[in-house]
């Protein structure tokens, strides 16, 4: 059976999971057993029962009271367990514990942006210790968005101008998806993330350092990259179709007007600039609604950006 | 079956043979300002029916984009628009309507024995107010879309573009087509029940229509208001959803689901209506637990309204809140599960005969079940915060609109198609298509419970490629079960070939519109209809205890 439960649910990887999945079960066994015996019943009577000349005379059977309380009680009595046990483990995994770690995560169409207590930021990507608490404390810049793990079992609303929280104690280490799960547009299907979950003294390695790939990486395979996982990819095709926002694909050397009239060739300063300040230059056809990423890109990701678009043809 | 009714003539109201409410008077402009109850049913069912098809095409659609992992025939603002129109038309253009309005104008007064619904000019009215609602959703679609989803949530709703404004307008309009309908069954059960039909002589399809009326006309001005605010907000920047304006977009969550919570049950009821007449008659054996059934539609109704938060566990309300609607929400699905086994105590030791009606009833209650056990899981907090907004919802709301109200629909429709068209379809091909139905809802739906419990998120253009086996088969399913659904159609549509022969009673009913000829008379009745024995009485006359002696009038 371990590996049909495997098949349904993603391996189980906080703290939380297995009493949400026992409790999956213990629902799914009582489905069960109602499905088919309902099923059964209806196979049966529709068999043993059927019409066997248009002047059959049945029973007049109006009611019976037994019979109905208790198909009414018996199923009360087993829904008032679910509830309490669903409750239970909500209660749970509403209150983090006191010693969590606490990481700010901001929501923007489409990237998940996260700040460490240290002020360090990351997009789309963060790292947690293995087996400690870690609350992540909420907020959405424009609309409602929603943030998964499904193999953490979480999911809570991201919402503009209010804070909503959530914690977890990943006891698997690796990478774990992370999806968008309120509708926020164009790009909500590609607005993932991914939570790397390293044993303790990777963890504090990577808080000092960064990742090491960062700093040894070709140029352009670092803007590959960063143009994968910093949410560039959801707005900016390579192939020469635009998007929300126009491709990359042969654009360096290009002259590009602007919508407020002025023109400029694309150059490393203004990849940089489109990167910092989107909003100062907009190509024509395209809407302002570019986020910044100052200092959420390191320098070297920047340069490698600017390198990879340089290749782009 | 003489022995049912009065057969006094009313000597004003003789009609040639021949003439019936099809072609007695005849012409278009007589359609378009008829105050039939009849006439006013079968416009609202080719309406609905052809919302249906649009709605299905989109359905089709969705799922051979989502064949492949990325693009695969339309682009993400095209994927956004057809699955938002996709719900929208199946929910306010198809299903609301559909069993009310639709087949409930039609069969509710003939059950009663009236000759009309009680207000029948408001009736033609909501039909009128109905294709005006209608027109300006497609108007939306011309002038620009929306990619909002059918639920409209705000602040998305209010800041993307589009024509959401003429689309919230649209709803607001169609909310009055549906509140009339409601107002009208109302005063008709209360005041047009024939001479000798108590509360308990009434057929339990009435009694679920009586519910759902009471929700309609409850439940539908709270949409009406927000779509309105919403409408407001968008056009005169008045802040109440959007938190950039001072507003609060939770809210608009309560508000949405304090009407389309009830809605839910505005579309589900009246299925339970359906499958309440099919089973019995089927059975050819008296329902089991009358009243059980009659009052869980009314506890449904009620309760139904204080459920609504169950739809945001994981919104931000308070744990309190999450922890009051988890524990109604399990009230509710009482009332539903008792149904199910009356169903079942009913067809025990019944006459079975699994005609294409039953068939479908058989189905419902299959299909049903499974929506409803599913709900279990999502009434569960805990649960529910890994299944909300996967597509384990999407499974769960299909098996009880599509699987529950929709295929209830098609039971009624296969069920009342003599009635109303005076035509007998092939029983055959009605086997086939229901069983090409059945199957294909299965393989596509059910398939999408295991791809919720694994994570896959709902409203997704592009997805993980470890989903695709998953949605590749659910793909396929929705070929066969687009391939039934059109069997069905051409089979149907191929009655109006051959002459009409469908007698009064095909299968054997109990209830009032069997006693009257196929299609009916303009007047319904060429007596006055009083009844003598109840709804599901299928005892032989001779042993029926105190059978009153009918009497003129």
């Amino acid at each position: 059976m371990n590996w049909f439960a495997k098949w349904v649910m993603p391996a189980q990887s906080s703290t939380l999971a297995p009493d949400i999945d026992n409790l999956f079960w213990f629902i799914t066994a009582v489905s069960a057993f109602f499905f088919v015996l309902i099923a059964s019943l209806i196979t049966i009577f529709a068999i043993r029962y059927r019409r066997r000349s248009a002047s059959d005379v049945t029973p007049h059977i109006t009611h019976n009271q037994k019979l109905e309380i208790v198909w009414s009680v018996v199923p009360l009595l087993i829904l008032i367990v679910i509830f309490f046990w669903g409750f239970n483990g909500y209660m749970r995994a509403s209150i983090a514990p006191a010693n969590a770690i606490e990481i700010q995560v901001r929501a923007k169409k489409w990237v998940w942006e996260f700040e460490y207590p240290d002020g360090m930021r990351t997009l789309n990507e963060f790292h947690v210790p293995l087996n400690r608490p870690v609350r992540l404390v909420m907020n959405s810049e424009d609309v409602i968005h929603s943030f998964f793990v499904p193999s953490f079992r979480i999911k809570m609303d991201v919402l503009p101008r209010r804070y909503t929280e959530l914690w977890f104690e990943a006891t698997q280490p690796g990478v774990h998806q992370v999806f968008c799960t309120e509708y926020c547009g164009k790009g909500h299907s590609d607005m993932l993330a991914r939570i790397h979950v390293d044993d303790d003294a990777a963890y504090q390695k990577w808080l000092v350092e960064g990742d090491e790939s960062m700093k040894t990486m070709p140029l352009p395979e670092l803007g590959k990259i960063t143009y994968e996982n910093a949410g560039c990819a959801t707005c900016h095709s390579l192939d020469g179709s635009s998007g929300q926002g126009p491709s990359w694909n042969g654009i360096f050397g290009q002259t590009r007007n602007f919508i407020d009239g002025t023109s400029a060739r694309v150059d490393e300063n203004y990849i940089r600039q489109s990167i910092m300040e989107p909003n100062a230059k907009v190509v024509k056809g395209y809407e302002q609604i570019m986020p910044t990423f100052q200092g959420l890109l390191r320098d070297r990701q920047v340069l490698g950006v600017i390198e990879y678009i340089k290749q782009l043809k | 079956m003489a022995n049912v009714l009065t057969a006094a003539p009313r000597p004003v109201q003789h009609h040639a043979p021949g003439e019936n409410y099809l072609n007695t008077p005849k012409g278009i402009r007589s359609w378009l300002t008829t105050v039939d109850h009849k006439r006013i049913g079968i416009m609202y069912l080719w309406s609905v029916l052809a919302a249906f098809f649009l709605g299905g095409v989109l359905a089709l659609l969705i799922r051979i984009e989502l064949l492949t992992p990325k693009q695969t025939i339309m682009s993400a603002e095209a994927y956004n628009q057809v699955f938002t129109l996709h719900g929208a038309i199946m929910v306010f253009l198809f299903i609301i309507p559909s069993t009310p309005a639709a087949l409930g104008n039609f069969v509710l007064p003939l059950m009663l024995g009236a000759k009309d619904v009680a207000f029948p000019r408001l009736n033609l009215c909501s039909l009128y107010i109905y294709w005006v609602g209608t027109l300006m959703a497609i108007g939306s679609i011309l002038l620009g879309g929306i990619d909002t989803g059918w639920t409209f949530y705000t602040p998305y709703s209010t800041s993307t573009g589009g024509a959401v404004s003429l689309m919230t307008l649209s709803v607001f309009i169609l909310g009055f087509s549906s509140i009339f309908t409601g107002v009208n069954f109302i005063a008709t059960i209360h005041k047009l029940r024939a001479p000798g039909m108590g509360w308990f002589q009434l057929p339990l399809f009435v009694w679920s229509m009586y519910a759902t009326a009471v929700i309609q006309v409850m439940a539908t001005p709270v949409l009406g208001i927000t779509v309105l605010l919403l409408f407001m907000e968008r056009v005169l920047k008045i802040g109440i959803f959007d938190p950039a304006l001072g507003g609060d977009p939770v809210l608009f969550q309560h508000f949405f689901w304090f009407y389309s919570h009830p809605a839910v049950y505005i579309m589900i009821v009246p299925g339970f209506a359906i499958i309440s007449e099919i089973i019995p008659v089927f059975s050819k054996k008296t329902i089991f637990g009358y009243k059980a059934i009659a009052f869980s539609s009314v506890a449904i109704a009620v309760v139904g309204f204080l459920v609504w938060g169950h739809h945001m566990f994981v919104s931000g309300q308070s744990e309190l809140a999450g922890a009051i609607f988890s524990f109604l929400t399990f009230l509710v699905a009482i009332p539903s599960a008792v149904k199910v086994f009356n169903w079942l105590a009913t067809m025990y030791r019944g006459s079975i005969s699994l005609k294409t009606p039953m068939l479908y009833a058989i189905s419902f209650i299959l299909l049903f079940s499974i929506g409803g056990l599913t709900g279990i899981y999502l009434g569960a907090i805990s649960v529910d915060v890994h299944l909300h907004d996967t597509y384990f919802i999407v499974a769960h709301f299909h098996y009880v609109m599509m699987g529950g109200a929709v295929i209830a629909f098609l039971g009624g429709l296969h069920y009342w198609w003599p009635k109303m068209f005076g035509r007998m379809y092939n029983e055959k091909l009605g086997a086939i298509g229901c069983a090409l139905v059945f199957i294909g809802f299965n393989v596509t739906f059910f398939t999408q419970f295991l791809l919720g419990t694994r994570g896959m998120p709902r409203r997704y253009y592009n997805y993980l490629d470890q989903f695709q086996p998953l949605h590749a088969f659910s793909t396929f399913g929705s070929w066969i079960l687009g391939a039934g659904l059109f069997l069905t159609a051409a089979y149907l549509l191929a009655t109006f070939r051959k002459p009409m022969d469908a007698p009064r009673n095909p299968w054997g009913g109990r209830t009032l519109e069997w006693e009257t000829e196929s299609p009916p008379i303009v007047h319904n009745f060429d007596f006055d209809p009083i009844l003598t024995h109840g709804p599901y009485d299928f005892r032989p006359a001779r042993t029926r205890p105190n059978e009153p002696v009918a009497h003129r009038s």
